[in-house]
């Protein structure tokens, strides 16, 4: 544990001491933030397990297609859904067509991360996060957006949130990001806190973790309004309610919508994970699944957000993507370039950015996978440094070391 | 340091408990783990195929519902579908019961702990559906038995364990020159899901020597491994590929399709030096320390390729280490860890526990086990659960952890122990002050026991 978010935590338990909200803190008020220098909102979907770009954005101009593919394609006509006359969109897909005429939904093809050729979902996700050129050590590693948290002026506790019950790596790293799920709650008694500090006090992992749970809890960053109880037994009702009510939220419109609510807030960036890309096997009907989730949690994303939706950039963007020919089980197996899909107010859509290097059999990546022809990294810095602006030195060496950025694809309004 | 046996019993078992001694020595823990699986007969949870008779019964249920042509027909259809969801929720309730059950009461609690941790490293589960809880009923037959023996034959057992063969979608990968390709066009190619995984979670690790290229010709070499669904593992020399295949440069095959050719290159796996490496390093990180010393994970690497992967002894390696002795903080503990050892601490019996009502273990167990991060018998992919302790330790988690030990043991056992005994017997010789004096302080006891059990003392290994 490196020094920096105890010292955010430190900060979190005082502003308890004092007896006030996180959120009525003078240190972070709506007037602090108006006044930093970006009031842009960056959302980043990390999509699990390798989405084929090739299916969620389908090259139907590509004459190779339809013949790769035949058994992915569920009997739609290529082309349905048409983008441009080159891409068509996923039938599951089908309730963005609206941001995409709005211009408020695009993508980035053939893109990968510089990740190659042991095509490990694990490693493939580690790098995707990390957002280095090759992995350190396991314990070594740090999430980009950390990095350029890092970098940035006037962080307080809730500028960034990781959101949901798993740890992202995305996230991870010195500067101040918030752990939190929209299903979790704390609620304890002040005697059973005063205890519970003396238990975790020598060991920084669970002290640290316990001082944040208290204090997000108590801000009421929860699906449940939390007064902190005055005793014992009020404590011991209010954690079996909420393990309850734990059963039946923590979903992802929750995650969207917990999002949207901090991002209407203090928040300016939030990361999330959505599962269930590895499509292997009956891909039309197992892609389908997590490919709508993807659009529920976007639209979600909008209608919570409402005015701060102008402000937003969401970014999502997977390991890699998958083989150019469906497998022997009417799936696709590992692969190498894929889609990175970006939408929101601030951004730039109506358009899909490629440098397309074709399906031709010779055009494919090892003569299998969509050969990627830049570097996903580039789109997401270049929209990091018009919301932000972040210097593009900065993204090159820091956030995302060794990237060259390249040509300006014009993706932020 | 050496041996110390509550630290055995912590760090190696399911913790201390008040009624159950820790144990003697080394050689006691690995006597107890070559002798009968006693919890395994008190506990009993069936194997894969006794599981599975519930999902070929819901699948006849779902054909007559579809296919009734009156309506008493189809309302039986439908009351047997209905009978049938609960059965597979009850039965997991036992099984999770008598898991729980199996730590809180085992004096071989190693067994326990390396049931868990080799059920990891061979992930296979079903994620909905009849077969939601097939890892545990797979753990049984396809794990447990081989946690003593021979590397090679639990590697064999898992791979070509149905489930294991339906989760990485082998038995739907077929050779693209293979009888079954020529005779119809559906069936017509390779899945390459098992053959990447065998070499890069099971065996070689992601470090190793292999491309792209063995990744492939492994792919074709399985080709053939098959199940029915009534009659369990089944070869099917019509789904193989013709011809010899090469993997890390050695030829398989060639001749007619042979289960002992996959066998073979399985074994050649199973006692590759990266793979003695690979385990050695897993088994270091899960015991004792998310950062191994060096001379532990070589020592341990060095019997495995000595023995031709006999488990006991590379066992035997890591208890006779100093550095697995080492003083803590060990590792935090997973979330059954956790909470099979907080029973045990508990002296829970099986009375005490709800094993046959549903919804109170899932509001005791399922659900709070979800939200520590740890879905029973299901986790995130096939790589397992995360071995990192910052993983388990978020805010979001520790707080379902807390929750957990303040409200759950009063549910369980209406008469709760003196916290001021409870943390003796919890933490043993080792109880910090702190929670000493927080147990003596706490204004009731389920919170001097919940205070007890959230001490990283307690959580840690």
């Amino acid at each position: 544990m490196s020094s920096a978010p105890l010292s955010r935590r430190l900060f979190l338990t005082r502003s308890m001491a004092l007896g006030c909200s996180l959120a009525a803190s003078p240190l972070v008020t709506p007037v602090t933030m108006a006044s930093a220098p970006w009031d842009n909102r960056l959302v980043v979907i990390i999509l699990r397990g390798g989405l084929d770009g090739l299916d969620a954005v389908r090259p139907y101009g590509a004459p190779e297609f339809a013949p790769y593919r035949r058994t992915l394609l569920g009997g739609v006509e290529p082309g349905e859904r048409d983008l441009d006359g080159f891409f068509a969109l996923h039938p599951a897909l089908d309730p963005l067509m609206g941001l995409w005429r709005a211009g408020e939904l695009g993508f980035a093809h053939a893109v990968s991360t510089p990740y190659r050729d042991k095509r490990s979902h694990f490693d493939g996700q580690d790098l995707l996060e990390t957002g280095t050129p090759a992995l350190g050590p396991a314990r070594e590693r740090d999430g980009w957006l950390n990095r350029m948290l890092q970098a940035l002026p006037g962080l307080h506790a809730e500028t960034a949130y990781a959101i949901g019950r798993s740890d992202l790596l995305v996230t991870r790293g010195a500067a101040e990001v918030a752990n939190w799920s929209p299903d979790a709650a704390l609620p304890l008694s002040p005697q059973a806190e005063r205890l519970l500090d003396l238990v975790m006090h020598d060991d920084p992992l669970f002290r640290d973790a316990a001082q944040e749970a208290i204090a997000l809890s108590r801000a009421g960053a929860g699906a449940m309004e939390m007064e902190a109880p005055a005793d014992s037994a009020g404590m011991m009702s209010a954690m079996q309610d909420s393990m309850r009510a734990g059963r039946s939220s923590g979903g992802l419109e929750e995650v969207a919508r917990f999002a949207a609510e901090r991002l209407r807030a203090e928040t300016r960036i939030a990361a999330y994970s959505i599962g269930g890309f590895d499509t292997h096997s009956r891909q039309e009907r197992s892609l389908s699944g997590g490919l709508d989730a993807l659009a529920q949690n976007i639209l979600t994303l909008r209608a919570e957000l409402g005015d701060v939706w102008g402000k937003t950039a969401v970014v999502a963007m997977t390991e890699f993507g998958r083989t150019a020919r469906a497998n022997g089980t009417d799936g696709t197996d590992h692969g190498t370039g894929g889609v990175m899909i970006f939408a929101g107010g601030a951004l730039k859509g109506g358009r899909v950015v490629a440098d397309w290097p074709g399906l031709a059999e010779a055009d494919l990546y090892e003569r299998r996978d969509l050969r990627p022809t830049r570097d996903l990294r580039a789109h997401a810095g270049w929209i990091m440094r018009h919301l932000f602006g972040l210097e593009a030195g900065l993204i090159e060496r820091t956030v995302f070391p060794g990237l060259d950025l390249g040509a300006d694809p014009g993706l932020v309004l | 340091m050496r041996f110390d046996p509550e630290r055995a019993a912590i760090r190696f078992g399911c913790g201390l408990s008040p009624s159950l001694p820790a144990p003697k020595s080394a050689e006691a823990m690995l006597a107890r783990l070559a002798g009968p699986d006693t919890m395994a007969e008190s506990f009993p949870i069936p194997g894969f195929q006794a599981a599975s008779a519930i999902a070929l019964n819901r699948r006849d249920l779902r054909k007559a519902r579809k296919t009734a042509k009156t309506k008493a027909e189809r309302e039986a259809a439908l009351a047997g579908l209905k009978e049938s969801r609960v059965a597979t929720r009850d039965n997991a309730a036992e099984w999770l019961g008598h898991t729980l059950l199996r730590r809180a009461l085992t004096e071989d609690g190693f067994r326990e702990r390396l049931a868990a941790f080799w059920t990891d490293h061979f992930t296979a589960f079903q994620l909905g559906g009849p077969l939601k809880f097939a890892q545990i009923a797979y753990a049984e037959d396809a794990i447990r038995p081989h946690v003593a023996g021979r590397f090679s034959e639990m590697l064999r057992a898992a791979a070509t364990h149905p489930l294991m063969l339906r989760f990485l979608d082998q038995s739907r990968s077929a050779g693209p020159n293979s009888r079954a390709a020529k005779k119809r066009e559906r069936i017509g190619g390779l899945n390459e899901n098992l053959a990447r995984e065998l070499l890069e979670l099971h065996t070689l690790g992601v470090d190793g020597p292999y491309t792209q290229q063995d990744v492939r010709q492994l792919a074709e070499l399985l080709t053939g491994l098959s199940y029915g669904a009534k009659t369990g593992f089944q070869f099917r020399p019509g789904l193989a590929e013709p011809g010899a295949k090469t993997v890390l440069s050695v030829d398989y095959g060639g001749g007619k399709p042979r289960l002992d050719d996959i066998f073979a290159a399985l074994d050649d796996l199973a006692r590759h030096e990266e793979t003695a490496r690979h385990i050695a390093r897993k088994l270091a990180v899960h015991f004792v320390s998310d950062a191994p010393d060096e001379g532990l994970v070589s020592a341990m690497a060095a019997r495995f390729t000595a023995t031709d992967g006999d488990l006991a002894q590379v066992y035997a390696a890591m208890l006779d280490h100093p550095a697995a002795w080492a003083a803590g903080p060990g590792n935090v503990k997973r979330p059954m860890d956790f909470i099979g050892s907080g029973l045990r601490a508990l002296d829970i019996a099986p009375a005490h526990m709800p094993t046959g009502r549903y919804r109170a273990m899932r509001t005791m167990f399922f659900t709070p086990l979800e939200l520590m991060g740890q879905r029973w018998g299901r986790p995130e992919g096939p790589d397992g659960w995360p071995e990192d302790d910052p993983d388990w330790i978020t805010p979001q988690r520790l707080a379902a952890r807390l929750q957990w030990g303040m409200t759950v043991p009063f549910r369980l056992k209406k008469v709760l122990p003196d916290p001021r005994d409870f943390v003796e017997t919890a933490l043993g010789a080792a109880a910090p002050e702190p929670v000493r004096f927080a147990a003596r302080a706490a204004e009731t006891r389920a919170e001097g026991i919940g205070l007890v059990l959230a001490a990283p003392a307690f959580q840690r290994m």
